[in-house]
């Protein structure tokens, strides 16, 4: 297959309608508008319904009923407008509906700034909304990548009926690479029978609620979820390892600073010095093991967390670590990408030269 | 070899498009590409930027910082990017509007009209055109022939005289440079 260029955000957008997406329900905010704009052209042409509502709030419920409805359906936003739809998010999990949110994440607290940052990590893998909640949460670091997890995405939610997160820095968003268009093939193809497609009296009524009053009810609801999330945790972890064997200092990073660090990794090397990348590929759940595994190899002495934000996973690498290797943290917040030049002195510095 | 490319100017300039084209161009010719903009949230008239990665390696950080080459359309962005142009470098200007010359004596300029050399072919958006062509001459990046052939298949039909004008403002672009 030949390789084309794509604009990330549109990579995305072409990427679900080919799995199969056909609601798409969302108000604009930079730097994901390229999805919705790619989408209100596509998705009439495959016979699809592109829907700008008049708040996040409205979409969000919006994708809520189409789930419901058992179609396959996806929003996107940026960071402020994922925090407005956070509400729709956890009823989601509760009502057990599957859907796909990108998030192309920008600067904040707050309106912030519109350029790239990684300041979500929190919001995205400990749940934005009420109530014991999980949601996969996917971070792709090319744009073929983003492709292939949007894909996925729809699978993922699918099979666990959970909404699944694709956390895109804005910088994926934004920019243009080649990528291979490969043919997809759904992983799960259940019928939905649980979904309210409507049943002329020759079924009982299915309910899709989020509501259950009495507490041991609740509880009881909350113990079936918790199966799912574990069995999550089973099936659902990845991540990436590039050059950790023998690695002195190993980088931990995701999305756009961990091919930053790639490139850092470059310069140390002309310096003597072995740097290694462990790149956690789904946020959550989160490859806790297997980092420390990479962690504890006896020829790491330094741990260096690169980050698009103040330091917010670097919490659960020092949880990996065990206080047993030293853990520093490498970040810039609000739109400001770390260089490869800042990364590399972030790594003679935890190495102490 | 990896070439990391800088093109800047106001928005509308069509320094998107210098930067797309020759990744474009960098794909067809089968090396590794990568175009990362950078823009304000103004429409028109504000500053716009562009990465262009272009190497025979995977593509590690998308985001350019010393440039091995610099095309700046407007003043403000050869002020901005003159200095983190690498030693040896090649800063191409846009002299019809750019009255600087870099203050570096270790690089290597290059001055461009063009907005005269679009004008006196009729249609002020060749332009970009020019400066691509002075680009290709000076660096040899891509095949002008590469360029040729993505120019053919994007204007066809009523706009296939579009392929020509196109041309002629990059052979006049190249020319500044020979």
């Amino acid at each position: 297959m030949a390789m084309e260029l794509w604009k990330g955000n549109e990579a995305i957008a072409e990427a679900a309608v080919r799995a199969g997406c056909r609601f798409f329900f969302g108000y604009p905010i930079t730097p994901q508008n390229e999805i919705p704009e790619y989408m209100s052209m596509r998705l009439p042409q495959v016979g699809g319904c592109f829907l700008q509502s008049e708040s996040e709030l409205a979409a969000i419920n919006m994708v809520y009923g189409a789930a419901g409805a058992g179609a396959r359906v996806m929003t996107s936003s940026s960071s402020p407008g994922i925090s407005l739809k956070q509400e729709g998010i956890t009823y989601m999990v509760g009502a057990q509906l599957p859907a796909v949110i990108i998030n192309v994440s920008r600067g904040g607290p707050g309106l912030g700034s519109i350029q790239p940052a990684q300041s979500d990590y929190f919001q995205s893998t400990r749940g934005g909304g009420n109530g014991d909640y999980r949601t996969v949460v996917l971070a792709p670091n090319t744009i073929q990548e983003a492709v292939d997890h949007t894909q996925m995405a729809f699978d993922i939610a699918d099979k666990y009926r959970n909404p699944v997160f694709v956390l895109a820095d804005g910088m994926i968003g934004q920019m243009m690479e080649p990528i291979e268009w490969k043919e997809y093939k759904p992983a799960y193809t259940a019928e939905k029978e649980w979904a309210t497609t409507g049943h002329k009296g020759k079924r009982p009524h299915n309910i899709v609620n989020s509501l259950f009053i009495d507490a041991a009810g609740c509880h009881q609801h909350n113990l079936e979820l918790d199966k799912k999330y574990k069995a999550m945790e089973e099936n659902e972890k990845r991540w990436q390892e590039v050059g950790t064997e023998d690695a002195e200092v190993l980088f931990v990073a995701y999305g756009t600073p961990s091919r930053i660090a790639l490139s850092a990794a470059e310069i140390l090397k002309a310096e003597g010095i072995k740097a290694g990348l462990f790149r956690p590929i789904t946020l959550w759940p989160y490859p806790m093991m297997e980092l420390r595994e990479a962690i504890m190899r006896p020829s790491v002495k330094a741990v260096v967390c690169i980050e698009m934000s103040m330091g917010q996973m670097v919490e659960d690498v020092r949880y990996a670590a065990l206080d047993k290797k030293p853990v520093s943290f490498c970040g810039k917040a609000g739109g400001v990408i770390p260089t490869q030049y800042e990364i590399a002195a972030a790594a003679r510095a935890a190495l102490g030269r | 070899m990896t070439r990391e490319i800088i093109v800047s100017g106001f928005g509308g300039q069509g320094v998107m498009s210098i930067g797309k084209t020759l990744t474009e161009a960098g794909l067809a010719e089968g090396l590794h590409v990568s175009w990362l903009p950078s823009y304000g949230p103004e429409m028109r008239g504000g500053t716009a930027n562009c990465s262009v990665v272009v190497s025979d390696k995977p593509v590690g950080s998308p985001v350019v910082i010393n440039p091995t080459e610099l095309i700046a359309m407007n003043t403000p962005s050869l002020v901005k990017f003159e200095p983190m142009v690498v030693p040896n470098g090649i800063i191409l200007i846009n002299s019809s509007i750019v009255d600087k010359k870099p203050e570096r004596s270790d690089v290597k300029a290059y001055y461009i009209p063009c907005i005269e050399i679009a004008t006196e072919l009729g249609n002020p958006k060749v332009a970009n055109m020019a400066m691509l062509g002075a680009y290709l001459e000076a660096t040899k990046a891509v095949k002008v022939e590469t360029v040729h052939e993505m120019l053919k298949h994007i204007f066809h039909g009523p706009k296939e005289k579009l392929v020509a004008l196109n041309l002629k403002a990059m052979e006049a672009g190249a020319a500044c440079v020979k």
